[in-house]
């Protein structure tokens, strides 16, 4: 059985969750921590820990949340954000994740995909790719690789590259439109589609999810196999439970929470 | 508390067994060192990352031989109990294709094939696990039993009585668990499976004490 996953994503800087948190629950709603073992308990498949800032001092306090969240989260963690070199994976792996997710360090030199497959296992690989239509009037034109949060375009083209980052080891793809991140529009279905048609391995669909049936769209039209939100649920808008209650409803094999 | 020895052999993640283990009241100990481990009431062989790489890992640590030595008697019924963890359930069996060269421990007899290409792989994902053997590990598991896997190789195993669960992916029959003895293995990842998991790690520590 296929099942697709769902996967919160905590935007972390200098050891808190960024990005207003509304869990009038939690006692310290930007503790990552906590934020984690609730997401866990609502059901998530895995977790996505994107270290927003990019200071050495920073990376230490990356470590030590990685490092508290595994002692007291028992799910898949990735952890992505400012990750260069093996050693950093290594870094990472060692406090307790159990991927990593490369992004402009791939795109500088992408044999860190292959040195960090290699030592660690295609598995533990994720290639992040920050996507964007190059024409919105010209569809053929595809899409391009952008670095920075969608400022700084590459002259690569998504596809090719999402090609090339699986044949040097990407074990699997986190691909996120900047068209429609924080738009609340849902995916951009034609290129989760294009990028996952493309490959034999995981892809993880991210940017623009507003509403529940956004998710089911991305597995359903766009093929991803994981789908990534993380304002729907962060802001209690709704819940992981609710989120895989409309996904199996929309008949999609998931775990239920 | 019991003392559990979760094998070092410097790959990848190995602290996430070990807090797991802690989280269910185990002494569990990364360790390399022999002493510790004769001590242990139980041994844990993970393994993440490909098959010939792992093997070599192990062998470089010093720990092949005792790895196959508490494996083997714990499949005889007569040794601690032994517990196997996705690559580190394959690396008992006699070998991979991942790795044509690689020797396995050799002690259950079979080997590792890869996952039909009907499917994506890896399989990264949570799936049901189907207990098909009363096993003890499976005690007070859900039914459905979802549990998180990560491969892209599978155990074929020679003798049919070695599984003890199968998971479908590509194929109905993936080796999910195998057990003989007091020797198990898992493909999937117990100390990724969230209460699931930790429940099965619980088990195990229950015939460790």
């Amino acid at each position: 059985m296929q099942t697709a996953r769902v996967i919160p994503c905590l935007d972390v800087t200098a050891g808190r969750v960024v990005k207003g948190v509304n869990f009038v629950d939690l006692r310290d709603a930007g503790d990552p921590v906590e934020l984690a073992a609730r997401y866990d308990a609502e059901g998530a498949d895995e977790l996505v820990f994107l270290d927003i800032t990019a200071s050495s001092d920073a990376r230490n306090t990356m470590v030590d949340v990685v490092a508290r969240t595994a002692e007291e989260v028992f799910i898949p963690l990735t952890v992505g954000g400012g990750i260069r070199t093996v050693d950093d994976a290594r870094t990472m792996l060692r406090a307790g994740a159990d991927k990593v997710s490369l992004n402009t360090a791939a795109i500088d030199r992408p044999e860190v995909i292959s040195e960090v497959a290699s030592e660690f296992g295609t598995q533990c690989a994720v290639v992040a790719i920050d996507a964007r239509r190059r024409d919105a009037s010209v569809p053929s034109q595809g899409w391009g690789v952008f670095t920075h949060g969608g400022r700084n375009p590459t002259q690569l083209d998504a596809i090719e590259w999402a090609v090339q980052a699986v044949a040097r080891g990407a074990g699997e793809i986190l691909l996120t439109s900047m068209d429609r991140d924080g738009t609340r529009d849902g995916f951009d279905l034609e290129l989760t589609n294009a990028i996952s048609s493309a490959l034999n391995v995981p892809v993880i669909a991210s940017g623009g999810v507003g509403k529940l049936s956004h998710l089911v769209d991305g597995v359903i039209k766009g093929g991803a196999d994981a789908v990534l939100a993380a304002s729907i649920f962060h802001f209690g808008e709704y819940s992981v439970a609710e989120a895989k209650q409309e996904m199996a409803a929309a008949g999609i094999a998931v775990r239920p929470a | 508390m019991t003392l559990i020895a979760v094998l070092d052999y410097g790959i990848g993640n190995l602290r996430s067994a070990q807090k797991a283990l802690e989280h269910v009241g185990a002494d569990a100990r990364l360790t390399a060192d022999h002493g510790l481990i004769a001590d242990a009431a139980g041994v844990v062989l993970p393994g993440v990352g490909a098959f010939g790489p792992c093997m070599d890992a192990l062998g470089d640590a010093g720990l092949r031989d005792i790895a196959y030595e508490a494996a083997s008697a714990a499949a005889e019924g007569n040794g601690r109990p032994f517990l196997g963890v996705c690559v580190g359930m394959q690396m008992l069996f006699d070998g991979s294709d991942e790795t044509p060269d690689a020797q396995g421990l050799g002690v259950l007899p079979g080997r590792s094939t890869l996952l039909p290409d009907s499917v994506k792989r890896p399989q990264m994902q949570w799936n049901v696990v189907d207990w098909t053997t009363g096993s003890r590990l499976a005690e007070a598991q859900p039914d459905p039993c979802w549990m998180y896997f990560v491969h892209s190789f599978a155990v074929v195993a020679s003798q049919d009585s070695d599984v003890a669960a199968t998971c479908s992916y590509g194929r109905p029959d993936v080796a999910a668990a195998v057990e003989r003895g007091v020797l198990w293995a898992t493909q999937f990842h117990p100390e990724k499976s969230s209460r699931n998991g930790l429940a099965l790690l619980d088990n195990f520590l229950n015939a460790c004490a």
